[in-house]
C-alpha cells in the first residue's frame, strides 16, 4: 500500500446520485481476499476507466456489478437506491450491461434477431414481426452511423461491427451504463474509432461508460476519471487529467516514483551481464493483436528482463519463443540454427526452455507424483528402448531435489500436495534436467512465498553464473530491475524502449512502462 | 485470481473413500465370492470357474483399450462397432488360414482407430462425439460388408480361438492374459505410458512439456480399437459365427463401468490394469450369480447400472478429496 491521498471525487458529479455505487465491496475466493472493502461510484453519462494489473481485482469487480458474482460485505446502490443481483439478467434489467472483447450474441442469427433476441416484435397472431424488427434494427443501428445488413448473420460481419451490435442491442435495453471489459483488443484501428464515436453518442445521451483496458492511449482518449485497484483494494480515485502516465502506472505497480526501495530487496546480487556472442536470437516475432516486429537478442550467462504492463506482450512474446504461439512473421535462432516455429518439441530440441505463467494449469501435473513431474519433458531421454527407467530417473530426481531443496516427503509425494514454492522448484527441476541453453521464465515468482522467492531469485543468479541464457518476465519492478543485466520494455506489442547499464533501475523502467520519454 | 498461496496439506477426512476407491471392487469380488461359497450351489468348481473366465474375456480385452482411452481423459463408444467389423471381415477371408484372418481382422480395426484418434488428436473433436459417430458407423458398415446375414463359420482353427484349451487352459483365455500383461508392461514401465497418464493428467502441461501428445492421442485409440478387434475375433469364435448384427452390443458400457469400478477416474491421469481387470471379473461374477439364481436378465442390467452409479459416486468422492 501506498500513502497516496485518495482524492475524493470531484465537486462537479457530487451533485447528482451515482448512477452505480458499490460500498465496502469485500469477496473472497476460497479463503484468499479478492476484493477488500471497494468504494466504487459511476456518475451518469461520465466516463470512467477502471484500471489495475493482473490479480487486482478488476475482472472481479465488474462480475460483482454485473450480478455474476455476489459480495460477500457491502452493498450495490443503483441510482441511490440498495440493489442486489442475484444473477447476471437482473444487473441487465437494471439497466448494467457488459461489453466483453468476446462478443457473446448468437452468430448464426440474423443482426436483427440478435438486437431484439427475447424481446421480438409481434405481430397479431404472437408471431415475430420480422418487417418491423429489421426496420428497428436499421434504425437502431442507423443512430450510431453503424451500416449493415441486419438480415445478414451477425458472424458474417468484421468483429469490430458485432460488438457495436452488441452495444447497440445493451443500449437498446435501456441501459443506463454499459461496461466495457477490453473492448479493444481484437479491433483494428479504424473499428477503435468507431467505437470510440460510439461511446461518445452514449455519453450525450447520459449513459455512463466503466472503461476497462490496458492502453494507456485509449484511457487517455476516452475516460474523464480513473479508479485504480490493486491487490483488491480501491488505491486511487481521481481525473484523470493532471495525472501523468508514470504516476498512473506506479499507482498500478504500487511503486511510487520516489519511494522505490534501494537495492537488497531481492535476493539477487551478480551484474547478471555477459558479453559472449548471442545464443538466442529472435527476430521480428509477429502475431495479429498480440506482437508486432519484437526482436530479441540473449547472451549466454545473461539474465535479460522482460518489462511491459499486462497485453503489452511480454507473455506472447516468450511464447512465441517458445513454441507455444504460432507466428504470422518472425524467426528464432539458437547458436545460429534456426528454430522451427510453433513447435514445441522443436523449441525444447534446440534448448529453449519456458517456465509458464500460470503454474496450475500449464505446469505441473498436478495427480502426478514429484519424481514423474521432474521427468516429465526428459522422459525419453531417460529410457532405453521406450522402457522407462527408475534408476535413471532416481538419479536425477535426486540431484535436483537436493539442488533445489523440494520439500517433498518423498519424490512420491503426490506434487499437488506441495506448496507453490516448491511446485514452482519442481517446474524449474523439469527444465533443467534437459539442460537448456535458454530458459524464459515468465512470472516465476508469484504466488509463492518470501523463502521459496528468494530461493528462486538466487538460483536465477546462479543459473546465470553458470552460463544459461534467461528472459525473465515480471510485474514486480524490483524483480526485474535487480535480476536483469538489461531490460527491454514491450508496450502494445513492440518494443518501446531498452533499459541498459545504469538506466536499469525503478524510475527508468516505470517511464517505458508508461510509454513516456524522459 | 491470482498471487494466492493455497495450503496443499492433503485433507485426512477422505482415507476411508479413498480405500473404497483403491480396494472396493476387490472387497466387492470376495463378499460376491463368499456369498456364493454359502448360497449357490455348484459355483466353487474349476468347470464353473473356466466357463466365467472364458465368458470374461470380451469385456475385459475391450475394457483394456478403453483404460488407456479413459487415462487420457477420453472415452471411445465405438468399441462395439469395430467388434462387429472384425467379426464381419472374418468370413471373407477364411479360407487363407487362422493367422491372415486375425491380421485383417485387426487392421480393419485398427483403421477405426486412425479415424478416431485423428478427429481427436488432430481436429479436436471431443472423443465422445467422433467415437460415437463411429460406433453407429463401424457396425453399419460391418451389416454392409455382412450383407446383414450371419456367417457360421467351420475353419477348425479360427473356432479353436474360442473353444480350444492347452492343458485345461481355454485359449482365449491366454490371449486376455497376453492382453493384460502388454497393457499393464504398457502403462507401468514404458515412456509411452507415462506419457499418456500425464496427458490426461493436465494436457495442457503435457503439451508446453513437449511431449507428442497428438500422436499419443492418436496411437491409443487405434490400440483400443486393436484391442476390441481382438474381442471381436475371439467373440466370434467362440459363438462359431460371424454376427456383426449383435456382436458387441452395448459392450462399451460394460468395459467403461469395469474400468471406472476397478478405480481408473474417468478424469483421465490414471490407468488401473489390474484393477480394470477386477471390475470386469467383478461384472462377470454379478450377472453369473444372479444367473444362477435364476434371476431375469434384466436385473443383471440394472445391477450394473446401480455399481456405476455407485462407482462414479466414489470417483466424484475423489475429487473432492484433492
Amino acid at each position: 500500500m501506498t500513502n497516496e491521498p485518495t482524492t475524493a471525487a470531484p465537486p462537479t458529479s457530487a451533485v447528482k446520485a451515482p448512477v452505480l455505487e458499490a460500498r465496502g465491496v469485500t469477496k473472497h475466493f476460497s479463503g484468499v481476499t479478492a476484493l477488500r472493502s471497494v468504494d466504487f461510484a459511476v456518475q451518469p453519462g461520465e466516463s470512467l476507466a477502471l484500471m489495475g494489473e493482473n490479480g487486482a481485482g478488476k475482472s472481479t469487480l465488474i462480475k460483482v456489478l454485473t450480478g455474476v458474482y455476489q459480495p460477500d460485505g457491502g452493498e450495490l446502490l443503483l441510482g441511490g437506491a440498495v440493489a442486489k443481483f442475484a444473477r447476471p439478467l437482473d444487473a441487465q434489467r437494471a439497466g448494467v450491461s457488459t461489453i466483453y472483447q468476446e462478443v457473446n450474441l448468437i452468430p448464426l442469427m440474423s443482426v436483427a434477431q440478435n438486437i431484439f433476441l427475447g424481446r421480438e416484435p409481434r405481430n397479431r397472431l404472437g408471431l415475430i414481426d420480422f418487417t418491423k424488427m429489421v426496420a428497428d434494427a436499421r434504425a437502431l443501428l442507423d443512430v450510431y452511423g453503424i451500416d449493415v445488413d441486419v438480415r445478414k448473420p451477425l458472424r458474417s460481419l468484421a468483429l469490430g461491427i458485432q460488438q457495436m451490435v452488441a452495444l447497440a442491442r445493451s443500449v437498446s435495453i435501456n441501459a443506463r451504463i454499459v461496461i466495457m471489459d477490453e473492448p479493444t483488443s481484437s479491433l483494428e484501428a479504424r473499428e477503435v474509432e468507431t467505437l470510440f464515436s460510439v461511446v461518445s453518442l452514449l455519453r450525450e445521451q447520459g449513459i455512463a461508460i466503466v472503461y476497462v483496458s490496458h492502453r494507456m492511449d485509449e484511457i487517455y482518449r476516452v475516460a474523464e476519471r480513473v479508479v485504480v485497484l490493486r491487490d483488491g483494494a480501491v488505491v486511487h480515485v481521481g481525473e484523470l487529467a493532471g495525472l501523468s502516465r508514470v504516476e498512473l502506472v506506479s499507482l498500478m505497480l504500487g511503486r511510487s516514483v520516489d519511494k522505490v526501495k534501494g537495492s537488497g530487496s531481492t535476493a539477487f546480487s551478480a551484474n547478471n551481464a555477459s558479453t559472449a556472442p548471442p545464443v538466442l536470437v529472435a527476430e521480428d516475432l509477429s502475431r495479429r493483436h498480440q506482437i508486432d516486429g519484437v526482436a530479441l537478442h540473449i547472451r549466454p550467462g545473461e539474465v535479460v528482463g522482460l518489462g511491459g504492463l499486462l497485453g503489452s506482450g511480454r507473455s506472447e512474446t516468450l511464447k512465441a519463443i517458445a513454441g507455444v504461439m504460432q507466428l504470422d512473421r518472425g524467426q528464432v535462432t539458437v547458436d545460429g540454427k534456426a528454430v522451427r516455429s510453433g513447435s514445441v518439441p522443436a523449441a525444447i530440441r534446440a534448448g529453449i526452455v519456458m517456465l509458464p505463467e500460470d503454474r496450475k494449469v500449464e505446469g505441473i501435473v498436478p495427480n502426478l507424483s514429484v519424481r514423474d513431474n521432474i521427468v516429465l519433458a526428459a522422459l525419453p531421454r531417460l529410457s532405453r528402448a521406450g522402457f522407462s527407467s527408475r534408476k535413471n530417473q532416481d538419479a536425477v530426481v535426486d540431484v535436483f531435489m537436493k539442488r533445489l531443496h523440494i520439500k517433498a516427503s518423498s519424490p512420491d509425494q503426490i506434487v499437488s500436495e506441495l506448496s507453490g514454492g516448491n511446485q514452482q522448484k519442481v517446474m524449474i527441476a523439469r527444465w533443467l534436467a534437459m539442460s537448456p541453453k535458454v530458459l524464459l521464465m515468465d512470472e516465476p515468482t508469484r504466488g509463492i512465498d518470501v523463502g521459496a522467492k528468494a530461493e528462486v531469485q538466487a538460483l536465477i543468479d546462479e543459473l546465470a553464473r553458470e552460463g544459461l541464457a534467461i528472459v525473465l518476465v515480471s510485474s514486480e519492478v524490483e524483480e526485474v530491475v535487480e535480476g536483469s543485466a538489461r531490460v527491454i520494455v514491450l508496450r502494445e506489442g513492440s518494443i518501446e524502449t531498452e533499459l541498459l547499464g545504469d538506466d536499469v533501475d525503478a524510475k527508468h523502467l516505470l517511464a517505458a512502462l508508461a510509454g513516456v520519454d524522459e | 485470481m491470482n498471487a494466492q498461496t493455497i495450503s496443499m496439506a492433503r485433507p485426512r477426512r477422505g482415507a476411508l473413500l479413498g480405500m473404497l476407491q483403491n480396494y472396493g471392487v476387490y472387497l466387492a469380488i470376495a463378499v460376491l465370492l463368499l456369498y456364493n461359497l454359502f448360497f449357490t450351489p455348484n459355483f466353487f468348481n474349476i468347470e464353473n470357474f473356466r466357463t466365467q473366465f472364458v465368458q470374461v474375456v470380451p469385456v475385459l480385452v475391450v475394457a483394456l483399450g478403453m483404460a488407456l482411452v479413459i487415462g487420457t481423459e477420453g472415452i471411445d463408444l465405438s468399441v462395439g462397432g469395430v467388434m462387429a467389423l472384425a467379426a464381419a471381415v472374418m468370413p471373407l477371408y477364411i479360407g487363407y488360414g487362422l493367422f491372415p484372418v486375425v491380421v485383417i481382422a485387426i487392421v480393419v480395426g485398427a483403421v477405426v482407430g486412425v479415424i478416431n484418434g485423428s478427429m481427436v488428436a488432430f481436429i479436436g473433436v471431443q472423443p465422445i462425439v467422433a467415437t460415437l459417430s463411429l460406433m453407429v458407423a463401424g457396425r453399419g458398415v460391418a451389416l454392409l460388408i455382412a450383407h446383414e446375414q450371419m456367417v457360421s463359420i467351420m475353419d477348425p482353427n479360427i473356432l479353436a480361438v474360442g473353444r480350444g484349451s492347452v492343458a485345461g487352459v481355454p485359449y482365449s483365455v491366454i490371449i486376455a492374459v497376453l492382453a493384460v500383461l502388454l497393457v499393464a508392461v504398457l502403462v507401468n514401465r514404458t515412456t509411452f505410458g507415462k506419457q499418456l497418464i500425464a496427458i490426461g493428467g493436465s494436457r495442457r502441461a503435457a503439451e508446453l512439456s513437449g511431449l507428442p501428445v497428438k500422436r499419443i492421442l492418436l496411437i491409443v485409440y487405434i490400440l483400443c480399437a486393436a484391442l476390441a478387434a481382438i474381442a471381436g475375433i475371439v467373440g466370434t469364435a467362440r459363438l462359431g459365427a460371424s454376427v456383426p448384427s449383435t456382436l458387441g452390443n452395448l459392450i462399451e458400457l460394460s468395459a467403461i463401468t469395469a474400468v471406472v469400478v476397478g478405480g481408473t477416474p474417468l478424469t483421465g491421469g490414471q490407468v488401473k490394469v489390474i484393477g480394470t481387470v477386477a471390475g470386469a471379473l467383478l461384472l462377470q461374477f454379478i450377472s453369473a450369480t444372479l444367473n444362477q439364481h435364476n434371476v431375469p436378465d434384466a436385473y443383471s442390467q440394472i445391477t450394473q447400472a446401480v455399481i456405476i452409479l455407485f462407482a462414479v459416486y466414489i470417483q466424484r468422492g475423489r475429487l473432492a478429496v484433492r
